[in-house]
């Protein structure tokens, strides 16, 4: 997808001198004097609660249980406090990791969720479907010395959970009312993070989106075992409470353009309306009855409940064999769907093999430990259909690695003559989306990418249309949920900017 | 939320529904359609718009009860709010002077033919209208329709009509009379656009099919609404609803279509009995 700029690997001035006060601060050197980095890294991670496999296997129940506040406190004294966090530079929004992770050493488990509010303003979600072990986890100095990483996520959900069970949500300053006002285009993690940069900074903000629940793929796409929706919902509530005004039903490029939003007297602009197209293999019998895209199935499941079907009204096939293509967290969120709506064999279908796997570590873990079967170096050539137009098998083709392709990942070849066939009554294809076009065919002079991506400036977001900006899955394809709100943050201080200088 | 203006049967099993949405209906073009959702337990649908009033703020729809949620839309009254109404969506119908146009409907596409008959019929076009019902008393709206048109036929099953075949036939015979016609709009039923397709490929006359595949969001995210035109997969919802009737893979649409058919009845067996204990 686009290429991004790369990452400065050094930390802004700012922030470092922020980082070095909090060093500095008496308590944190009390703290690091109390314990010995020796006996600290002594403490084996805490593990994450979790319910048993053969028990959460049947419902949509989250599965990871979060940190009892000592464990969580236990967890915190592995973090060594390095005078040079590593796991600062490694997190795409630049969290004060060791302040906040030593603010829940010292017991402040309200003030280590202020302190993770001051740059991310979605924590609960963050520590529950960030890959930390790619980001801050990885780069952790603990990791270094001792091989296992500092538990950041679950340090990180555990502070946000409290908060939100505490019923004491902490509400930031607002600047005083400039009167300026913003359209943020999509309510998903990008889009909300710009609306509570923006509206705390005392602009008066809007964000339409097209479905009639916020969250974006927070809501239709992950599931709730992984992501209760309740988290979501207080977070937009919190949002709401700040002062953002948030209008659903409400279909940028249709219900309005955005030049008519320009006409109603916003003046800045967010898209950040995401990958909302899927990818398909364009092989024969994709459109059997039976054959859904992961957008179309998790859709069903998650945003209009057909789990509950029929309490609730829209119906999901319930399958017994089923195959999901593709090896991301999508394919692992729709094949563990799959398994908690009945079926009995639930298998991955992937054409790499299991190193090459994009999804996190956790989830093929946890999916392993459920049940679910499978198959790599194998790709779908053929979906069979009965006399209804149902799905009844798909044909398959057996791979090997080849040569590194340009991922820097080898590459698959088909092995000749290992053609074999499958039944299955269920296909999810989850081979990736792609952005979205129903704004750029209707924003004039919006410069578009050849993968439909908006186009941006990466260090400011900025499109080819002035005041108007971009980030999240609309300009990369399908990323993460950190990523989008990372772009979200930059975009935020920008618009500010420019909502200043008018 | 939408508010409810107005509800009313019109003839047996087809309502009316006006809401007030004026974002919408600032924006209604002929052939777009909505997603309505009746209650928070509903599924989202999709209803061609019939009519709008964009100094009202209203746009209407027609519909036909079969499921579940075209039941709890029947039941709906003025004052009653529901949670999804967005739109309008989908591409606009084509409109322009074609010289001479059949729009033939049927059923709830009786109301959806209107305002693309009425538009044709701006742009300069001859406006023949086919109506199609089963009996002269499920015939609704034709007092409209024959206000935006130049000719005005219905083909029912029963004596009071001019011709008691299926439409089809009676798309025919007009296609025999209107020798300038080069477009045919067929808008109702799967069945019906199939058959009308059908009836007017040996003519080569192009016919334009308003598809009504199952949707889920209908902003091209999820791809519920796939149907193969031309032998490549288009997303009814952002590609359409109109397409050259005589390409679609009609077998697949009514496939398709049937994906739920008995999830479907489960459904509204279950509202039923929480209904009408």
């Amino acid at each position: 997808m686009a290429e991004e700029k790369e990452k400065k690997k050094e930390l802004a001035p700012e922030l470092k001198e922020l980082l070095k006060a909090g060093f500095e601060l008496e308590w944190r050197k009390e703290l690091r004097r109390a314990k010995p980095v020796k006996e600290r890294m002594k403490i084996p991670r805490r593990k994450m609660p979790q319910r048993e496999p053969e028990e959460r296997n049947r419902d949509f129940e989250e599965v990871n249980q979060g940190l009892p506040e000592e464990e969580a406190v236990f967890e915190a004294q592995r973090c060594l406090d390095c005078a040079n966090p590593q796991c600062v530079l490694g997190c795409p929004v630049a969290i004060d990791i060791p302040g906040f992770i030593k603010l829940i050493e010292k017991g402040d488990f309200e003030g280590s969720t202020r302190k993770l509010k001051e740059t991310n303003s979605l924590p609960a979600i963050c520590g529950r479907v960030c890959p930390q072990e790619s980001q801050c986890e990885e780069v952790c100095t603990l990791k270094k010395s001792t091989g296992v990483s500092v538990g950041i996520g679950n340090l990180e959900r555990f502070a946000a959970d409290f908060e939100r069970r505490s019923g004491k949500v902490f509400m930031p300053p607002i600047a005083p009312d400039t009167g300026k006002r913003a359209a943020i285009i999509g309510a998903g993690p990008a889009g909300l993070t710009v609306a509570g940069e923006l509206v705390k900074k005392g602009h008066r903000v809007t964000v339409f989106e097209a479905l009639h629940i916020s969250g974006g793929v927070l809501v239709y796409g992950i599931p709730e075992f992984r992501l209760p929706k309740a988290i979501l919902k207080a977070e937009v509530d919190y949002l709401r409470r700040l002062g953002a005004e948030v209008k659903t039903n409400f279909v940028v490029g249709k219900t309005a353009t955005l030049d008519d939003l320009r006409a109603q007297g916003f003046q800045v602009f967010f898209i950040g309306s995401g990958a909302g197209l899927p990818n398909w293999m364009k092989v024969p019998g994709e459109n059997l009855v039976g054959v859904y895209s992961a957008n179309e199935y998790l859709t069903r499941v998650n945003l209009m409940k057909a789990y509950d079907f029929p309490n609730y009204d829209t119906p999901v096939v319930r399958s017994k064999r089923a195959a999901v293509i593709g090896g991301g967290n999508v394919a692992m969120d729709s094949v563990r769907t799959a398994l908690r709506l009945g079926a009995e064999k639930a298998m991955i279908i992937y054409r790499r093999s299991r190193h090459e796997m994009p999804a996190r570590e956790e989830e093929v873990k946890h999916a392993e430990e459920e049940g679910i079967e499978f198959h790599f170096l194998t790709v779908p050539t053929r979906y069979i259909g009965d006399d209804k137009g149902r799905v009844k098998a798909m044909e398959c083709l057996r791979m090997e690695l080849g040569e590194p392709d340009a991922s820097g990942r080898r590459r698959p070849i088909p092995v000749k003559g290992s053609e074999f066939t499958s039944e299955v009554d269920l296909v999810v294809c989850a081979i990736g989306q792609s952005p979205n076009p129903l704004i750029a065919q209707t924003t004039d002079g919006l410069k578009i990418g050849k993968w439909g991506n908006v186009e941006v400036d990466w260090q400011t977001m900025a499109t080819s249309l002035p005041g108007v900006y971009a980030g999240g899955d609309i300009v990369r394809g399908g990323a993460t949920v950190i990523l989008a709100m990372g772009d979200g943050r930059i975009a935020a201080g920008e618009m500010d900017r420019y909502l200043r200088a008018l | 939320m939408a508010k409810v203006i107005h509800r009313q049967r019109l003839v047996p099993n087809i309502h009316w529904l006006e809401l007030q949405a004026p974002e919408v209906a600032a924006k209604c073009q002929p052939g777009q359609f909505v997603i309505v959702m009746p209650d928070e337990r509903g599924e989202r649908i999709p209803l061609t718009i019939a009519d709008w009033d964009a100094e009202r703020g209203t746009v209407s729809m027609v519909f036909m009860c079969v499921g579940t949620s075209t039941h709890k839309l029947s039941l709906l009254n003025p004052g009653d709010e529901i949670p999804v109404f967005v739109g309008p969506l989908g591409r606009p119908s084509e409109i322009k002077n074609f010289g001479t146009v059949i729009c033939a409907g049927g059923c709830f596409g009786i109301a959806a033919i209107h305002p693309i008959a009425r538009a044709l019929k701006a742009a300069g076009n001859r406006v023949v209208t086919l109506l199609d019902v089963k009996a002269n008393y499920l015939l609704y709206w034709e007092d409209k329709l024959r206000a935006v048109s130049d000719s005005l036929h219905v083909s029912a099953r029963d004596e009071f009509f001019d011709c008691k075949d299926y439409i089809p036939r009676k798309l025919e015979l007009l296609l025999e009379e209107e020798k300038d016609a080069s477009l045919v709009v067929a808008i109702g039923c799967t069945y019906l656009m199939y058959r009308c397709s059908q009836a007017t490929k040996p003519k080569g006359v192009k016919t334009t099919v308003s598809l009504n595949p199952i949707m889920v969001d209908g902003t091209g995210m999820c791809g519920a609404c796939r149907v193969t035109v031309g032998g490549q997969t288009k997303f009814a919802c952002v590609d359409g609803p109109d397409f050259d009737g005589h390409q679609v893979d009609w077998d697949e649409l009514f496939a398709r279509r049937k994906s739920y058919f008995e999830d479907e009845i489960r459904s509204l067996c279950a509202w039923e009995k929480e209904v009408y204990p």
